[in-house]
């Protein structure tokens, strides 16, 4: 079966939260080293909530997509909660199988969101 | 007109699949496939020192492959033939034994921004920590190397001096497909300093073309066995035999030596200095059923067959695509294997590549190892397509009709 589903698809033409939050209280940038692929987040909160939450970047259809879905997911998601999210609730969220090659491609904006998070701590 | 597709079981055994990768690794005859799985049921002895006929047989074919890869790159002796694990090893070699004794701080080391990271990397850190210059010849925006005058002649007086120890080049790139004018350059090079140690990178030439180290008058040259179509695991490094008589060892152990106290070691003469260990005896003898296959084709012939393929490869894709495809190197004049790397707008190449998948066409997507390339091509990523003997016109069919569902399903909006 496809990975490149409708759904995926929609979310990679139109991403969700695609930009930059102004006044972000967090702006961190990740790449992946196994192809290139980079993506800043931007968030900023209220000290206990993700209020608002934005990525851009370059990306396959998977990791935009990844990012549309758990950019969606995160917002007004609670610090902590947010902190303990891992690939399985992304792939979870995706809705396809993924193998291990493009996994990496999902993670990366998982692996944005978790930096940016752990930026505030600092 | 080459159809040799039948010769290679993996193609028998994937019906569906069109392999269009082979610039990563070659797929395998038959015959090699084989001469293999001799070596392992008949006669798996060590080499070199045994006294029992099975040992000898394993000695004699081993032995033998260095001549024939001798003949095959036309060297004028098969003692400067060294066996190594592939060419990334072949130019770790030459950077280790060999750089790291004659680089001095002040020196320079140059490569081209068009190399493979393998002939990049080790130059590139040998003049760091040798405290030599770096210098890296820079590409036009076509792919072609900068090393013309107005004139449109080789000119390299503003990169080598008489304090450039090593010039490394690739024969063909493996993002471009394109051939560089070797011998020109490396005539240029000698006529400013003649002491300059020149390595070619034939990776990704040798498989496709004939090349003839005399005729080159390079120093050294490396290739691998798994791109033309023999085994992983095996790569050769080629150097003239006055260079190696005065290189030391890479690796110390066994089979390298003449004799061996606690006081000191006296190293064997070239080739041997250099095959420290039981090497891939295996893999050796796969090579020399490889190039014997390569030869009964005719490298005369592969060259024809995949120039043809190159014309109608860049053609397809100009003529399905327009602007919406750039080919990296496209315009260049340089002549070129059929190799393809390019960007298609709005698809990203991981993407193109897993769609193609989809529809059983194999190509590679990223930056094939070339970062510092693709950097300054300003191209994120590509997808590369690359064709070898056993690929067809009807090939590059099935990979345009693949790439045009690709585009349609990834960006429905653009419109050619």
């Amino acid at each position: 079966m496809s990975i490149y589903q409708e759904i995926i698809l929609n979310h990679y033409q139109h991403p969700h939260n695609h930009g930059v939050v102004p006044d972000a209280d967090s702006d961190v940038s990740v790449v992946n080293s196994a192809c290139g692929d980079s993506i800043r987040v931007t968030l900023a909160t209220d000290g206990e909530t993700i209020i608002n939450i934005a990525f851009e970047g370059h990306g396959c259809a998977i990791s935009t997509a990844s990012a549309s879905m758990l950019t969606d997911h995160v917002k007004n998601m609670s610090l902590v909660e947010a902190r303990k999210l891992t690939i399985h609730d992304v792939l979870k969220l995706l809705g396809i199988e993924l193998t291990a090659g493009r996994v990496k491609c999902a993670l990366l904006p998982l692996e944005g969101i978790h930096t940016a998070l752990h930026k505030l701590e600092g | 007109m080459i159809d040799v597709a039948k010769d290679f079981p993996l193609l028998s055994n994937h019906p569906d699949l069109t392999y269009l990768d082979s610039a990563a690794t070659a797929l395998k005859p038959q015959s090699v496939i084989d001469r293999m799985t001799e070596y392992y049921s008949s006669y798996s002895a060590n080499i070199h020192r045994g006294l029992y006929a099975l040992s000898e047989k394993a000695s004699s074919e081993y032995e033998e492959t260095r001549q024939v890869v001798a003949d095959f790159i036309h060297a004028s002796s098969s003692d400067e033939i060294i066996f190594t694990r592939n060419a990334t090893e072949s130019i770790n070699l030459i950077a280790y034994a060999l750089g790291r004794e004659v680089v001095d701080p002040g020196d320079t080391v140059v490569s081209t921004i068009i190399e493979h990271h393998a002939n990049f990397i080790p130059w590139q850190q040998l003049a760091f920590q040798n405290d030599a210059e770096f210098k890296v010849i820079d590409c036009t925006d076509t792919g072609e190397l900068d090393i013309y005058n107005k004139q449109g002649h080789i000119d390299l007086a503003d990169i080598v001096t008489e304090k450039t120890r090593f010039f490394a080049l690739s024969y063909v790139s493996n993002v471009l497909g394109t051939i560089q004018p070797v011998k020109e350059i490396i005539k240029a090079v000698r006529a400013i300093n003649p002491k300059t140690l020149i390595v070619i990178d034939a990776a990704q030439a040798l498989p496709h073309m004939p090349v003839d180290v005399q005729d080159l008058d390079c120093d050294f040259l490396v290739f691998s066995s798994h791109k033309m179509c023999g085994p992983t695991g095996v790569g050769v490094l080629w150097g003239k035999a006055a260079i190696l008589d005065h290189m030391p060892p890479f690796l110390f152990g066994g089979d390298i030596i003449r004799e061996v106290r606690i006081e000191e070691t006296v190293f064997a003469q070239a080739p041997y200095r250099f095959e420290a260990g039981t090497p891939d005896i295996a893999g050796v003898i796969g090579l020399k059923a490889a190039v014997r296959y390569l030869q009964g084709v005719g490298m005369e012939k592969i060259y024809a067959h995949e120039q043809n393929l190159a014309h109608i490869l860049l053609g397809s894709l100009t003529s399905a695509f327009g602007d919406a495809l750039t080919t990296l190197g496209a315009k260049s004049s340089a002549p070129r294997l059929a190799l393809a790397a390019f960007e298609l707008d709005g698809c990203h190449p991981h993407d193109v590549a897993a769609l193609l998948d989809e529809q059983g066409i194999a190509v590679r997507a990223g930056n094939h190892c070339a970062m510092p390339l693709h950097t300054r091509l300003k191209a994120h990523a590509t997808t590369r397509a690359s064709l070898y003997l056993y690929n067809s016109e009807d090939d590059i069919e099935k990979l345009t009709l693949a790439l045009q569902k690709a585009q349609k399903i990834l960006c429905p909006s653009i419109k050619k």
